[in-house]
């Protein structure tokens, strides 16, 4: 039986088993609309796959590990990109392949096609997935083409459609997805119309690149643009700053290519053409009795419609997330412009007003003057935090890109594979550390020393050690101090204490993963040519990325440690007036007490849960794999920063999120149990360098354990199992 | 999805994932052993109201029951499977265990209406003279879902 329909073969009762896509070609062709040759695959295909292999349930399993709405952003693109790399490494059933392939080898032959997602639900008038699923542009071959049809499959279950689902309501265990396969019609000029401007109704707009509309549509090439009076008729033509470039097919991709100076010199459509797109745009509208969103191209004088869909963005605009979803992905250009700006302005401006603070001295100052560096600070550091998540956050996508690009190439069965290849390179954490174990190092070989370290005589301490203590502490003093107590000691005592304890264990190495040569040589000689630049340019950048995530959060500790600085500065003061303050007594109320010397401090309310008869215990959590390997021991679960001051040797560490300013404990410890989610955040990347067994994600971690408990951690499966 | 009936009977106290299991759930599964070697059994369960007791019937001749009177330590599994791939990352795993005693006299009629509130069409078998009625007295639930989370719920003594 086949499994292909053509487009005359579709009905409109079909729409709910091929999807919107699908329905409006088949719509076009029956009303003689030109429309390249296309088949669709229906839902119920894929519906055989995911069963047929088990794939269905793995994705429930992979999505039920935790409360969707308790995900972050962060551990949806994780399990995303475990799904995709399971669509990625589970082919389709040998019979169902030979006859999918046979089929479409039958259908197009050597032709060009395009892949393109038709999801039912899909491009309806109430919700547009436009961008969100994948299209493959210029494949050829029945083989090749089923290869693609996994990846569009897989596209259901990207973060962004995740999340776009969630938001609509629908029902994600139901989700299924049809796929269309088109002829390529390799166009001189290609893209959209709208019958109706989304932004004035009395318009329609035309936009147009020379080549495919891959660049239109991605925002990489800039389109002429058309606006037409629907009413009167009148033509505003809006040309493009330049016409630097098009894409075209080549070989098995899609390439920019630079343009001919006489074709930059004029707009891709004649004024007549114009004319013809915007009747063809009148006329889909007409056809599906609503504003549509008409995708064409021309070749060799003659227009084809490539899809059509309703404009959704008519009634809803405001309520439209896609670009927000659509802007968690940044594009490999976006990067690199991101890249600069931080390395060349963000870093330096922060360390510049970290250095500045330190400068100030806080204890000469009045009350007023100090509320008012408290203030300052504060907005300081504010500012920073904002900057954080609007820069420095989305180029942790640098990663990701790298990611699905290495998982694309080389399909591993580790779908983390990918970041052996970028650890290895300097963090400036593991700097402090390895600082850290040299000191460690020089007291375990020198008895004499030990001693002295041990009862903290530090005017006792050799000169050369001293000097070695007195570097480390200008260089990372100020990142120790909320690590150490809250309080800034402004002394060795803290640096001298870890050192000891360090110097009476076994010395750890930082693990070193052997075979990132062997991998990055084996995923670079996938590509050749112009792609093999290309792949190597995402791992340098994904590269920066990573150091990057670490490091941020260390010039933001910097800013953070001054404003910690000044508040106890506040709260010293208040303890001398003989104020009791609890330590998490909020900075707001610290304010308060300083300028007002009658006003006495109040802790916020808590709200109690209600007594029961029964205990709860955790027995066995579950979080995400972030770190491989297995380890047992007695739980050090930190509720604050003081509580580091008692990490032992062979604990694990548990916490809300680790913070760059608590990594100096992870030599020490055996394993991370983690509440924050995700593969790729700051706890998870120095487990690895360690190759300490890490779980992350672990919702209520530093609630449901204690500290004492025997706990072992499972890195290969994400769990912690409390004993 | 249980129906109101059901969430009015559920034993209140315990979180409301054991508390629906305990209430939507008709059969568990018993085990018992008998100098070590172990024995299963499906039966028919009640709950009574704070969830501390489980209540289930069989006939004084039976094995468990033989089990039971060598050594009263049980355990009960109740879980929400369906039988299908689906159960994977949908259904839930409580087992409960504690020491299980028969009930008699004045007690015993009181439970054995609950008992039968929940399963009626047992009334005969329950009315036998040689049915015993069995109560679990719960120490700890121990509660497993999204295929390997468990929490465990122990009863302050």
């Amino acid at each position: 039986m086949s499994m292909l329909l053509s487009l005359d073969q579709i009905t409109p009762v079909l729409r709910p088993q091929i999807g919107g896509k699908a329905s409006a070609l088949a719509q076009l062709a029956r009303q003689g609309f030109p429309v390249p040759r296309a088949c669709c695959l229906p839902v119920q295909v894929y519906n055989t796959y995911v069963d047929a292999t088990g794939l269905r349930e793995r994705i429930l399993m992979e999505l039920n590990r935790k409360d969707f709405q308790e995900m972050r952003w962060e551990e949806i693109w994780d399990a995303a990109l475990r799904i995709r790399n399971m669509f990625l490494t589970t082919p389709l059933p040998a019979e169902m392949a030979a006859a999918l392939t046979a089929e479409l080898q039958g259908f197009f032959g050597t032709a060009a096609v395009v892949v393109r997602s038709s999801a039912p639900g899909e491009d309806s008038a109430q919700a547009s997935f436009a961008g969100l699923h994948e299209s493959f542009v210029n494949v050829r071959g029945g083989e090749a083409i089923v290869q693609y049809i996994l990846l569009v499959w897989a596209s259901l279950w990207s973060d962004a459609a995740l999340l776009y689902r969630q938001e609509l309501g629908l029902d994600v265990a139901a989700s299924a997805m049809a796929v269309v396969i088109q002829e390529l019609v390799a166009g001189e000029c290609s893209g959209v119309a709208f019958s109706r401007n989304p932004n004035d109704e009395t318009q329609t707009v035309i936009e147009a690149v020379y080549g495919l509309n891959q660049g239109l549509v991605d925002g990489v090439v800039e389109p002429d643009r058309w606006l037409i009076d629907r009413q009167n008729r009148r033509l505003t033509h809006v040309p493009p700053s330049s016409r630097p470039a098009a894409f075209q097919p080549e070989g098995e991709t899609v390439v920019l290519r630079d343009l001919e100076p006489r074709q930059s010199a004029v707009p891709p459509l004649t004024e007549a053409q114009v004319w013809e797109i915007f009747t063809l745009a009148q006329q889909s509208e007409a056809a599906f009795g609503s504003p549509q969103d008409v995708e064409w191209t021309i070749r060799q004088g003659q227009i084809y419609v490539l899809q059509s869909r309703p404009i959704t963005t008519v009634a809803t605009e405001d309520k439209d997330q896609r670009p927000w979803y659509l802007s968690l992905h940044r594009s490999f250009e976006n990067l690199k412009v991101l890249r600069r700006r931080i390395a060349d302005e963000l870093l330096p401006a922060m360390t510049a007003a970290a250095e500045a603070l330190q400068q100030e001295e806080l204890t000469s100052l009045t009350e007023a003057e100090l509320a008012a560096a408290i203030r300052h600070r504060q907005e300081i550091y504010s500012h920073w935090v904002a900057v954080y998540w609007r820069d420095f956050i989305p180029f942790a996508h640098g990663m990701r890109l790298f990611g699905q690009l290495y998982n694309d190439a080389v399909r591993p069965a580790d779908p983390y594979e990918f970041m052996i290849l970028l650890a290895g390179a300097p963090l400036a954490s593991l700097e402090r550390n390895r600082r850290l174990a040299t000191l460690a190092e020089q007291v375990r070989q020198d008895r004499d020393l030990a001693a002295k370290v041990r009862h903290r005589e530090f005017d006792a301490l050799p000169s050369e050690f001293k000097e070695a203590l007195d570097e480390f502490l200008a260089r990372f003093g100020d990142l120790s101090c909320p690590a150490t107590g809250g309080q800034c000691q402004q002394g060795p005592e803290a640096i001298l204490r870890l050192v000891g304890i360090m110097a009476d264990q076994p010395p750890r190495p930082p693990a070193q993963p052997e075979s990132a040569a062997t991998l990055t040589k084996a995923f670079l000689d996938q590509f050749s040519g112009q792609k093999r630049q290309e792949a190597a340019e995402i791992l340098e950048l994904a590269q920066a990325s990573y150091r990057l995530r670490d490091d941020d959060n260390l010039y933001l500790g910097r800013i953070e440690a001054q404003k910690t600085a000044a508040v106890n500065e506040a709260r010293r003061r208040l303890q001398g007036r003989g104020l009791d303050l609890p330590a998490d007594l909020p900075a707001e109320e610290i304010l308060k007490a300083l300028l007002d010397p009658t006003y006495t401090p109040q802790l916020p309310e808590k709200s109690e849960g209600t007594a029961t008869a029964v205990i709860e215990q955790a027995r066995q959590l579950i979080g995400q794999p972030a770190g491989p390997g297995l380890a047992r021991g007695p739980a050090r679960v930190i509720q604050a920063f003081p509580d580091l001051a008692d990490f032992h040797h062979g604990e694990i560490l548990v916490c809300d999120a680790v913070d760059p300013n608590m990594t100096f404990v992870i030599p020490l410890a055996a394993a991370v149990v983690e509440r924050r989610g995700g593969m790729l955040i700051h706890g998870a990347i120095i487990a690895r360098e360690y190759g300490l067994p890490c779980v992350t994600g672990v919702p209520d971690a530093t609630r449901l354990i204690h500290t004492g408990d025997t706990i072992t951690v499972d890195g290969y499966l994400g769990m912690v199992i409390i004993e | 999805m249980p129906s109101e009936k059901i969430r009015q009977t559920a034993p209140q106290g315990l979180p409301p994932e054991i508390r629906l299991l305990l209430a939507s759930q008709q059969l568990a599964v018993l085990a018992t052993h008998r100098q070590g070697q172990p024995h299963a059994s499906l039966v028919a369960f009640a709950a009574s109201a704070d969830g501390r007791q489980l209540l289930f019937a069989t006939t004084r001749t039976s094995r468990k029951y033989v089990n039971l009177q060598m050594d009263p330590r049980a355990a009960l599994l109740i879980d929400s499977r369906g039988q299908t791939a689906a159960d994977f990352h949908e259904a839930q795993a409580l087992t409960a265990k504690g020491s299980v005693r028969e009930v008699t006299g004045a007690e015993r009629d009181g439970l054995a209406s609950l008992f039968l509130a929940k399963h009626p069409h047992l009334r005969e078998f329950v009315g036998a003279p040689t049915c015993a009625l069995m109560a679990l007295q719960v120490q700890v639930y121990e509660v497993a879902s999204r295929f390997q989370q468990v929490l465990t719920y122990r009863f302050s003594p």
